[in-house]
């Protein structure tokens, strides 16, 4: 059994209070009862085509993130500190962002080292001294938390670029209140389906000033892209165009759809496509994704990009460790959530002392996503940590590594009946004229018993995340 | 509406169509085909296949490809084969790969359907086929598209989109229209003794696959005969798949679409509805047949290249690329 902080049951063995409703549900269902319950969510999340799908593959094969029956619940007063301390830090670094494309003070004043953000290549010179509407940057976050041994949480890792999975947030909902709908009545919990209607309206306030009806289009690398579902979800849910870059051209600096009635203006793009990939007359030219122009149209006010260009580097894993300073000098506030501790490799000592401790820590590269790139030093073996001790000697200024917290484990159905799992939890957060925290997120899981990596790339399921309301 | 997404919800409908009239094809082919050998002596070489085969122009393909026609080839290039973008099999596909490109256009339960479809088509192998019978994938195929044009008129709000379903649909059905009607007239075995009796079969066997045959009987309470058959499927406007209801079909949508403008598209549809409408069987056979449905043929053709001038590609939209600022960071 893996250690760690168990969501459901506490040190004697007994269920927490919070999971009393839903642990007599489980006592009192027959097995076979349960075991159609499961079917009938895969057949569902199947003939819906709630799939990703993998890069490489031929189409149809789509796979199914696996969708878990337990949920991972958390009560009312521990979700109102954790909605306080995303809000701070969702603020704090929309005003870290706005600050290193403008006036640059919290380089000047030495908080965080000029050269880590100026040297940054998810640093964008060309964003510097535009101005974005209402000082947003990071319209769409999701922050991914972590439970630790002792029950506290972490921020694991901030995602300000182009967070993916609220859908998962969206569907496992809608299926739980399918499957187990008596449990929805006999307590309350919090909806999340407001979010397609939250976005839309932080997205038609991102409009450029002037514009009194704007027009909304979510751009997507195509169905060939693994989040593709997610994309064509969301437009539709928010009743706007879904765009490929093909779809868009500019003229005159303003961005226009292709449509059967001739061409029509766009005014906020909720792009799900890298930085990268937006203009190849700007960023990387052989990108047949994006639309030519589109940067001058943007840099002339002329339409709005959500999330704004060059956010990367707010999110950047060696910029991280700075999180709580920028809270500090901000928002003259300390910081609610903390940060993993984290060692910067850049630094001699923190990397003297990474490389006698390999075997215990977790070293990440500093711009790596979706679990790659990563050793697990506990679970690595001898030849696995030699390999990477000799890709961290050759640019250390890549890695940072951060001691191995045994995420807190919820109940999961396995093939061999429940069985703790680890899980993390992604709480998404929209930036308009107010924060919006939806309460919950997304829960990851990782399926492989022992495993602490919870990416759907690597064999992760996900989970339904219900913020109990009132006293519970 | 994006030209795209009217692009794949035009070949989304009207794949699903060409499904359905495949395996209305292969029925009444099968039909024909169980013909006595004294009856039609082109049965040996597989005569009814090659005729199928012809009518969709793809006789020397499927030579080419197998070295040879017979019912077992062309079965398979019809139901299954990979390299044919019309097998069922690929329609299907092609079908669910466009409705998932306009999810946000359909409706969630048509996707569902389209994706039903395809994920039990892909599952199916010749042998599973064979096993459970051709007839019954055939039905299969039928009752998917109905299943499909069921939910779209059921779901889907009456707006562009489902202009554009409409038009797909029905400018693939006229197509088939005119196709199945050469395939049980063409190359009439040689008369004698049979000659009523192979007449009489071949023109039932393409009423039953077409789900006509009641019509036939209510509507002329007399034997089958050619010039009948003929004029139900091109000029009859109470046959749902007749030539006549297709284009009457294709011009209201397409004025539809104009709201009052004077596009090319419409005035061609018009054209085209105005000929069967107003045509008299007898004089199209007077005047030959074959050259009428070639002329169809040629027009229906020319509608669906004008449909997508006008609403699928917007060519002179794109604009110049601004001048070279390459200060990109790689």
């Amino acid at each position: 059994m893996p250690n760690g902080f168990d969501e459901m049951h506490d040190r004697g063995g007994g269920v927490r209070t919070h999971y009393h409703a839903f642990d007599h549900w489980l006592q009192s269902t027959p097995e076979p009862q349960i075991e159609r319950k499961r079917r009938e969510a895969e057949i569902a999340f199947h003939r819906v085509g709630i799939t990703f799908s993998v890069y490489g593959e031929e189409s149809g094969n789509e796979r199914l993130i696996p969708f878990d029956l337990v949920p991972r619940i958390v009560p009312a007063a521990e979700w109102r500190q954790l909605e306080a301390g995303l809000r701070q830090r969702v603020h704090a670094l929309n005003l870290f962002l706005d600050d290193v494309y403008g006036e640059q003070r919290i380089l000047r004043e030495g908080l965080v080292p000029r050269e880590l953000v100026l040297h940054n290549s998810e640093y964008r010179r060309e964003m510097c001294g535009i101005r974005v509407p209402g000082g947003t940057w990071s319209h769409v976050s999701g922050i991914d938390l972590v439970r630790a041994g002792d029950g506290e949480y972490y921020v694991l890792e901030d995602n300000l670029r182009v967070p993916s999975g609220v859908s998962y947030m969206l569907e496992n909902r809608r299926m739980m209140a399918r499957l187990i709908p008596e449990l929805f009545n006999r307590q309350q919990i919090a909806p999340v389906e407001r979010y397609p209607d939250a976005l839309l309206e932080i997205l038609r306030e991102a409009a450029p000033a002037g514009i009194d009806n704007p027009v909304v289009a979510v751009l997507t690398p195509g169905s060939a892209n693994s989040a593709y579902f997610e994309h064509a979800f969301l437009a539709q849910q928010m009743g706007v165009e879904l765009v490929e870059g093909a779809d868009l051209f500019v003229r005159d600096a303003a961005v226009y759809a292709r449509t059967t009635r001739g061409p029509q203006r766009v005014h906020v793009i909720y792009r799900r496509i890298n930085d990268d990939y937006l203009d190849p007359t700007v960023f990387r030219p052989d990108s047949l994704l994006g639309v030519p122009g589109l940067f001058d149209a943007y840099r002339a006010g002329r339409v709005t990009l959500a999330n704004a260009p060059g956010t990367g580097v707010g999110d950047d894993k060696s910029v991280y460790p700075y999180v709580p300073a920028m809270i500090r000098f901000y928002l003259s506030e300390e910081p609610i959530l903390h940060n993993v501790p984290t060692y910067q490799l850049r630094r001699e000592d923190d990397l003297r002392y990474t490389l006698e401790h390999l075997a215990e820590l977790v070293v990440k590269e500093v711009h790596g996503a979706g679990g790659y790139g990563m050793l697990v030093g506990p679970a690595a073996s001898s030849a696995e940590i030699e390999a990477f001790r000799a890709r961290i000697l050759a640019a250390p200024d890549n890695y940072i590594a951060q001691p191995t917290l045994s995420l807190s484990t919820c109940p999961t159905f396995v093939e061999s009946g429940l069985a703790p799992r680890h899980i993390d939890l992604r709480p998404y957060i929209l930036c308009g004229r107010r924060i919006h925290v939806i309460p919950g997120g997304l829960t990851r899981v990782a399926l492989r018993e022992g495993s602490l990596v919870v990416n759907s790339s690597q064999g992760g399921g996900t989970k339904d995340t219900w913020v109990l309301e009132g006293g519970a | 509406m994006l030209c795209r997404t009217a692009n794949d919800l035009y070949w989304a409908s009207r794949h699903m169509e060409r499904a359905e009239n495949t395996a209305r094809l292969i029925d009444v082919t099968l039909r024909i085909a169980q013909l006595p050998e004294r009856y039609d002596r082109g049965k040996a070489e597989a005569a009814p296949w090659r005729r199928a085969l012809e009518a969709l122009g793809m006789a020397q393909a499927v030579r080419a490809r197998y070295g040879g026609i017979d019912a077992e080839t062309v079965l398979q290039h019809l139901l299954l084969a990979a390299d044919n973008p019309s097998s069922i099999y690929n329609c299907l596909r092609a079908a669910r790969e466009a409705a998932r490109a306009q999810r946000v256009a359909i409706t969630a339960e048509m996707y569902e359907d389209l994706n039903t479809s395809w994920l039990d088509m892909r599952g199916n192998s010749w042998a599973r086929i064979h096993g459970e019978g051709i007839s019954n994938l055939l039905e299969w195929v039928k009752s998917r598209s109905a299943s499909f044009r069921g939910v779209t008129i059921g779901t889907l709000g009456r707006g562009e989109g489902y202009h554009f379903l409409q038009l797909g649909a029905f400018i693939e059905r006229a197509d088939w229209a005119i196709r199945l009607l050469d395939i049980a007239g063409s190359e009439d075995a040689e008369g004698g003794d049979g000659q009523d009796a192979i007449d009489y079969f071949r023109w039932s066997a393409l009423l039953q696959s077409l789900s006509a045959f009641e019509t036939y009987r209510r509507l002329y309470r007399e034997s089958v005969s050619a010039a009948r058959v003929a004029e139900l499927m091109l000029l009859q406007e109470t046959n749902p798949r007749s030539l006549a209801t297709c284009t009457q079909t294709l011009h209201q949508v397409l004025q539809t679409l104009a709201g009052g403008q004077p596009l090319e598209a419409v005035r061609r549809a018009g054209a085209l509805a105005a000929q069967s409408r107003y045509a008299r069987i007898d004089e199209v056979l007077a005047t030959g047949l074959e050259a009428w449905l070639q002329d169809a043929m040629g027009r229906l053709i020319r509608l669906g290249e004008e449909i997508h001038r006008q609403f699928m590609v917007s060519t002179d939209l794109a604009a110049p690329l601004p001048a070279q600022q390459n200060q990109g960071a790689g």
